[in-house]
């Protein structure tokens, strides 16, 4: 963590504070919690477009001859039956089934469909902490690892106007793009990492590209997004969105004393056939039924259950919140929390403890929000 | 009321004092630059009438999307109003802070708190340096 003001800076850094960005700190950089409002920067992502600025998270490519075999090594899905253009949400764990990062793992195509390798995004916090685990898994194993995180930038455009706002700028066939698929195209006139990704529950794309050139293709992308009702939206909003999607958010819902099992996340952990590090622990997970669980809870009043926040069922501790906002879309207050397995039933009446009060609660199911198809 | 009239709490608060039956009523608001840096404010939480307040102390919460914020009494006293058209109408607080805006009154037991007070310029001085 950054403390003396040696916080790093995206490549839309000038940007953000040319463009009435509120900057704070976020995992050592400089980054824009909101412009105007996280309740209007939402709901342009909800109804238009948002743009995001995510070039703070870290990207690092696998190459080399063991590539997939040293990622399927480390990841808690397989990444050797990956298809071109396949991306795939996974998890890196310790031998304790404790997890290190949630990343996407991108199988890098090039445009003459040729596969290169791989590619990383990993959480800005864990940047760090993940490379130095990757360097120490290395030995057994014929791969180059690079950093690129600053030599390119990447940004997210969000909702459900994303696509057609950013088709003309692109030599990607979006609409016949599959969701959690992507390549190297033009963005721009720019060769970019064009995915049909994103954190935010709507439709949408990410784009890895290179810094230097990245402030131009999104000077480009706002002005055609700003014709729509879209904007450029910060950290405050993402975390809103996200909420409401029922996303999870390393350092709140995942962290090193949280499994993958725990946190609802089966459907990243492929044990079949395989090894990896942490398999064993988290074969051993999946018969604990004492182990607390996430789920969504919905407050009845509208105090917002913050992190930290006491969970009861009765007049017992059942669990802690982990994040909770006030949901723009739903218009009260949402949180997710880890309850033990008796408090997790959809329905099952809580109480919230929010600075020495009880507030009345809900078991809700995940996500809170979900995008009409 | 006049933001230059009004004196200023470190913590954002204005206040506005007036003698009322005898007594020092303090009349507290939460200040422009306050409501500015809240932002999306989603909940009010007001005193109950009759709660003894002391100066520097929480006394009122206020929530926003992104994180709950106290407000901090400025003087010792009893909360003897509030102002109970607020929760259902929040934007008042951003459209006319220093107005319709209001929070509570407070009739002072002891004026010693005022003297810690700001005055508009050496207030609006705290805000430029915090911005």
């Amino acid at each position: 963590m950054s403390t003396n003001n040696q916080l790093a800076h995206t490549p839309l850094f000038d940007w953000h504070s040319a463009h009435g960005g509120r900057m704070v700190e976020f995992s050592g950089w400089s980054m824009p919690v909101q412009y105007t409002s996280i309740v209007e920067e939402h709901q342009a992502t909800r109804t238009a477009v948002g743009l995001f600025d995510i070039s703070h998270m870290g990207r690092v490519l696998v190459n080399g001859p063991d590539a997939a075999k040293y990622l399927d090594h480390l990841l808690t899905r397989s990444v050797v039956d990956m298809k071109p253009h396949q991306i795939r949400y996974s998890l890196v764990c310790n031998e304790a089934g404790g997890i290190l990062d949630d990343v996407l793992c991108y199988r890098v195509t090039l445009e003459n469909g040729e596969h290169s390798g791989y590619g990383l995004v990993v959480n800005a916090g864990n940047r760090q902490k993940i490379l130095a685990w990757m360097e120490n898994q290395q030995a057994d194993f014929d791969v180059k690892l690079e950093d690129i995180t600053t030599a390119y930038g990447m940004f997210a455009m969000q909702g459900p106007r994303a696509i057609e706002i950013f088709d003309p700028h692109t030599s990607c066939e979006l609409t016949s793009m599959r969701y959690y698929t992507g390549q190297v195209a033009q963005v721009c006139g720019v060769e970019c990492f064009v995915s049909r990704t994103g954190y935010t529950g709507e439709d949408g794309c990410e784009i890895v590209c290179p810094s230097e050139q990245l402030p131009a293709v999104w000077e480009q992308l706002i002005t055609s997004a700003s014709a729509v009702g879209g904007r450029a939206v910060g950290l405050g909003a993402r975390d809103t969105l996200r909420l409401e999607a029922g996303m999870p958010l390393y350092g709140h819902e995942l962290d090193e004393s949280t499994n993958p099992i725990q946190a609802g996340l089966d459907f990243a952990v492929n044990l079949r056939d395989r090894e990896f590090i942490g398999r064993e622990a988290i074969v051993g997970f999946q018969r604990d039924h004492k182990q607390s669980v996430r789920v969504g809870i919905q407050m009845e009043g509208k105090r917002v259950a913050r992190e930290g926040a006491t969970v009861l069922l009765g007049d017992q501790q059942a669990g802690n919140v982990t994040s909770g906002t006030f949901s723009p879309t739903f218009n009260h207050p949402i949180a997710m929390a880890y309850v033990c397995t008796s408090a997790a039933a959809p329905g099952t009446p809580l109480a919230v403890d929010i600075r020495g009060q009880e507030h009345p609660a809900q078991v809700v199911p995940l996500p809170f929000y979900e995008r009409g198809k | 009321m006049k933001q230059e009239e009004l004196h200023y709490a470190k913590t954002h608060e204005w206040v506005a004092v007036a003698e009322e039956g005898g007594a020092q009523i303090a009349t507290v608001g939460i200040s422009a630059f306050a409501v500015e840096a809240l932002t999306d404010l989603v909940f009010i939480e007001l005193p109950a009438v009759g709660k003894q307040v002391e100066a520097e102390q929480p006394f009122c919460e206020v929530e926003s999307v992104k994180a709950v914020s106290d407000i901090y009494a400025p003087v010792d006293g009893e909360v003897v109003a509030v102002n109970t058209a607020l929760p259902d109408a929040l934007e008042t607080l951003s459209s006319d802070p220093y107005g319709a805006g209001w929070i509570a009154k407070i009739k002072i037991t002891n004026d010693a708190g005022l003297a810690n007070l700001l005055d508009y310029a050496a207030y609006q001085k705290q805000c430029e340096e915090e911005n």
